[in-house]
C-alpha cells in the first residue's frame, strides 16, 4: 500500500469541515442574495424607507407610464386595489395617488403590502416619499380605508424603460404582527 | 449484553480469516465493501421498481385525456415521489454501490478506507425511504409539490407530511456525504504502489470528482430543506414575501444544489462508458488525459449555470446571457468526451456483447439529451420550452438512457466478476433491444408534446395531445416490463451459468480482472505492484 500522504484522520476532518462550511454557505446565500439584489438593483424590490424629495428637476419633455396592480393573498377576506390604475407622469414630478382596502370579514386583520416593480431594473428609480407599505395596515371588521402613496420617478431612469409597473401583494400577518399578538393575548 | 458484544467481536475476528458470516446478520453487520456494494445495488434496484411503478401510474392516467384513475392530488404525489425515489433512491445508490464494489478492486486496495462508516451510510438509507414512502399512506398524503419542492408550494401549501419529507432528505444527504468522504479517503490513501493519479481508471477519477461535488452541494440541500421546515413549522420567512423573504431565492438556493446534482448523476456514467468502450473496441481509450480534464471542467462549470433553470423568473438580461453562455460552454468538455468515445471505437475490432450495446446506446441517446439541453439553454426559446414536456423528454434522455443505461451496462460488464458466472447473453440482448426500442417510444414523442405546448406535471390535458400521449404510455409500459427481464438475467446469473474466467472480456483493462471470478471476499490484502 502506498504510504498515505495525508492520514485518514486529517482527510476526514478536512472533508467534514468542508461539509459544515457548505451547510453554512447555504444559509449565507440568504443575506448574500439580498445584498446582491440590492446592489445590482435586479429583483424589483423598492426601498423600504421613504425617499426625500428635494432638488429634483422635473423632466417635462419625457413621459413615463406608471401602472398599479394589486393582489390579495388567496383566502384573505380583503378587497384591495388602486383607485387609479394607470397614469402618465414626468420624471421628477411628485405624484400622489391612493389605494383602497376593505376588510370584508368581521374580524380585525393586520395586513402588510409588499411592493415590487417591473421591470426589475426600474425599481431603483421608483422613489416613494410616503407609502402605506412602510407600515402595517390594521382594519377592524367591515372597515375600509384609503391608503396614500406619494412617489416620484427618478429623472435618471434609463431611456429603455417607458413603463413602470408597481405591484402590491397584500398578506395577512395578523398572527405574526405585534398587534395581532396583543389582541390574541387580550382575548384570553 | 457484554457476552454478546464479546461474541460479535469474536465472530468479526473469525470473519476476517474465513469469509462472510452466515444468515441475515452478515448483511446487517457487514463492513465488507463487496457486501455493501451488493446491498446498495439491490436497494437501488428495488427503488427503481418502486419509482417505476409510480411512473406506470402516471402513464396510465395520461393514457387518455380526462381524469380516469387517480385524483389530481394523488397524481402530484406520484410525480413528486417518483422523482425523489429515482434520483435519491435509484440512481445515486446504484453509483455508490458500483463505487463500493469496484473502486477498491480497481486501485488495488483491500477494502474501503472507512468500513464501519460504510455500513452506517448504507443502513440509514432504507429508513430514509421508509419515512418518505410511508407518507403516501398518511392522512393528507405524501409530498405533492414536485421533487424540486419550490416554495411556497412546499411551505404555505404543502401537506402535513412535509416534515417527513424534510427528515428523509436529511438522512439521504447524510448517507451520500458519508459515502463521498469514504470514496475520497479511499482513493487518496489506498492506491496500490505505482498507481499514480494519471493511471487511475476513469471510473475512479469520475467518482473522485463526483464525491467532491457531493460534499459541496449535499449540505446546501440540507440547508434548503431546513429552511423549508422552519418556514412551514416555526414561523421563519426565508421564502415568505409577507415576512420579508423571497420565494425566488428558494429557486436560486435549490438550483445551486440542483445543477451540480445532475452532474453527480452523470459523471460516474462517463467513467463506466470509458471502461466498457475500450474493452469491446479492443483499443486503449482515446485521449485519457483529456477525459480527466473534461470531467473536472464539467464539475467546475456546474456551479456557474444554476439559473438556467429559472430563465422565466424575470432575471435581468445580462444574467440570462451569462447563464446561457456558461451553459453552452459545458457542451465543449462533453463534446470532448463523446468525441473520445467515438475515436476509441474508430477502427477498433468491435464486438457487441450486451455491455457494449448499452454503452453505444448511451453515447447516442445521451447525446440526444445533450442537444435538447443545448436547445433549452438558449434563453429566448427556453421561454417556449420551460415547464413543458420538452423538459421532461430532455432530462429523461440524460437520466434514463444516460445514467440508467450506463448502470445497466456496468452491471452486465462486471456481473461475471461479481457472481463468477457469465450472464445469459441471449436474455441480456433481449433486455437491451426491448429497452432501447421502448425507451425511445416512451421519451422521443415527448419532445413533440412539449414543442406543441403540453405542460408538465398535469393529470389531464387538451385532446389534441391524446394520440401522442397514448404512444408514450405504451412505450412506458413496455419499458417498465422490459426491466423484469433484467431482474431475471441477474437472478439467473447469481444462481448459475457458465463459469466466468478471471478476465471474461478479451479487451478489458484494469486490476479487477487480475482477481479470480467471483472476486474473493477479501482481495488485495497485499497490494499489487502497478507498473
Amino acid at each position: 500500500m502506498a504510504a498515505p500522504g495525508v492520514s485518514h484522520r486529517k482527510l476526514i476532518i478536512g472533508l467534514g469541515l468542508g461539509c459544515v462550511a457548505m451547510f453554512g454557505f447555504g444559509f449565507a446565500l440568504v443575506p448574500l442574495y439580498d445584498v446582491l439584489c440590492e446592489k445590482l438593483g435586479i429583483n424589483g424590490k423598492t426601498r423600504s424607507e421613504a425617499a426625500s424629495y428635494s432638488k429634483v428637476e422635473v423632466d417635462e419633455a419625457r413621459t413615463v407610464e406608471v401602472e398599479f396592480i394589486a393582489q390579495v393573498q388567496p383566502g384573505m377576506p380583503w378587497e384591495f386595489g388602486p383607485v387609479v390604475k394607470r397614469m402618465q407622469v414626468h420624471p421628477g414630478q411628485l405624484v400622489r395617488t391612493e389605494f383602497r382596502a376593505t376588510n370584508h370579514s368581521a374580524k380585525r386583520i393586520v395586513g402588510q403590502a409588499i411592493p415590487s416593480v417591473s421591470p426589475g431594473q426600474g425599481a431603483a428609480y421608483f422613489n416613494k416619499t410616503e407609502c402605506f407599505c412602510f407600515n402595517q395596515q390594521v382594519l377592524a371588521g367591515q372597515d375600509s380605508a384609503s391608503l396614500p402613496l406619494i412617489f416620484f420617478v427618478d429623472p435618471d431612469l434609463p431611456a429603455s424603460i417607458g413603463t413602470l409597473t408597481l405591484s402590491y401583494t397584500l398578506y395577512d400577518i395578523t398572527d405574526k404582527s405585534l398587534g395581532g399578538a396583543i389582541q390574541a393575548g387580550a382575548a384570553k | 449484553m457484554t457476552t454478546t458484544t464479546h461474541d460479535t467481536h469474536h465472530d468479526a475476528h473469525d470473519d476476517h480469516h474465513h469469509g462472510p458470516a452466515k444468515g441475515i446478520m452478515r448483511w446487517v453487520l457487514t463492513t465488507n465493501h463487496k457486501d455493501i456494494g451488493t446491498l446498495y445495488l439491490w436497494f437501488s434496484f428495488i427503488m427503481f421498481l418502486i419509482g417505476g411503478a409510480m411512473a406506470m401510474v402516471i402513464r396510465a392516467e395520461l393514457f387518455q385525456p380526462g381524469l380516469q384513475l387517480v385524483e389530481p392530488n394523488f397524481f402530484n404525489q406520484m410525480t413528486t415521489v417518483h422523482g425523489l425515489v429515482m434520483v435519491f433512491g435509484a440512481v445515486m445508490p446504484a453509483f455508490t454501490g458500483l463505487a463500493n464494489w469496484l473502486i477498491p478492486m480497481m486501485i488495488g486496495a483491500p477494502d474501503m478506507a472507512l468500513p464501519r462508516m460504510n455500513n452506517w451510510s448504507f443502513w440509514i438509507l432504507p429508513f430514509a425511504f421508509l419515512i418518505l414512502l410511508s407518507s403516501l399512506f398518511m392522512e393528507g398524503g405524501a409530498p405533492n409539490f414536485g421533487w424540486t419542492f419550490y416554495a411556497p408550494l412546499s411551505t404555505t401549501y404543502s401537506p402535513d407530511s412535509t416534515a417527513l419529507f424534510v427528515f428523509s432528505v436529511h438522512i439521504m444527504g447524510m448517507s451520500s456525504i458519508m459515502g463521498a468522504i469514504n470514496v475520497i479517503v479511499t482513493i487518496v490513501n489506498l492506491r496500490a504502489p505505482g498507481m499514480t493519479w494519471m493511471k487511475l481508471p476513469l471510473f475512479v477519477w469520475t467518482w473522485l470528482i463526483t464525491a467532491f461535488l457531493l460534499i459541496a452541494v449535499m449540505p446546501v440541500l440540507a440547508g434548503t430543506v431546513t429552511m423549508v421546515l422552519t418556514d412551514k413549522y416555526f414561523g421563519t420567512s426565508f421564502f415568505d414575501a409577507a415576512g420579508g423573504g423571497d420565494p425566488v431565492m428558494f429557486q436560486h438556493i435549490f438550483w445551486f444544489f440542483g445543477h451540480p446534482e445532475v452532474y453527480i448523476m452523470i459523471l460516474p456514467s462517463f467513467g463506466i462508458i470509458s471502461a466498457i468502450v475500450p474493452a469491446f473496441a479492443r483499443k486503449p481509450l482515446f485521449g485519457y488525459a483529456s477525459m480527466v480534464y473534461a470531467t473536472a471542467s464539467i464539475a467546475i462549470l456546474s456551479f456557474l449555470v444554476w439559473a438556467h433553470h429559472m430563465f422565466t423568473t424575470g432575471m435581468p438580461v445580462f444574467a440570462e446571457l451569462f447563464f446561457m453562455y456558461c451553459t453552452m460552454l459545458i457542451a465543449v468538455p462533453t463534446g470532448v468526451k463523446v468525441f473520445n468515445w467515438v475515436a476509441t471505437m474508430w477502427r477498433g475490432s468491435m464486438t457487441f456483447e450486451t455491455p457494449m450495446l448499452f454503452a453505444v446506446a448511451f453515447i447516442i441517446l445521451f447525446t440526444i439529451g445533450g442537444f435538447s439541453g443545448l436547445m433549452l439553454a438558449i434563453t429566448p426559446v427556453d421561454f417556449q420550452y420551460h415547464d413543458t414536456y420538452f423538459v421532461v423528454a430532455h432530462f429523461h434522455y440524460v437520466l434514463v438512457t444516460g445514467a440508467i443505461f450506463s448502470i445497466m451496462g456496468a452491471a452486465y460488464y462486471w456481473l461475471p466478476k461479481w457472481t463468477g458466472h457469465m450472464y445469459d447473453e441471449k436474455l441480456g440482448k433481449l433486455h437491451f433491444w426491448c429497452s432501447v426500442i421502448s425507451v425511445n417510444v416512451l421519451f422521443f414523442p415527448m419532445h413533440f408534446l412539449g414543442l406543441a405546448g403540453m405542460p408538465r406535471r398535469i393529470p389531464d390535458y387538451a385532446v389534441q395531445f391524446a394520440d401522442v400521449n397514448q404512444i408514450v404510455s405504451i412505450g412506458g409500459f413496455a419499458f417498465g416490463l422490459s426491466q423484469l427481464i433484467f431482474l431475471a438475467v441477474v437472478i439467473k446469473c447469481i444462481r448459475g451459468g457458465a463459469k466466468a474466467p478471471a478476465k471474461p472480456w478479451e479487451g478489458a483493462e484494469g486490476l479487477e480482472w487480475t482477481l479470480p471470478s467471483p472476486a474473493p471476499y477479501h482481495s488485495f490484502t497485499t497490494p499489487p505492484e502497478v507498473k
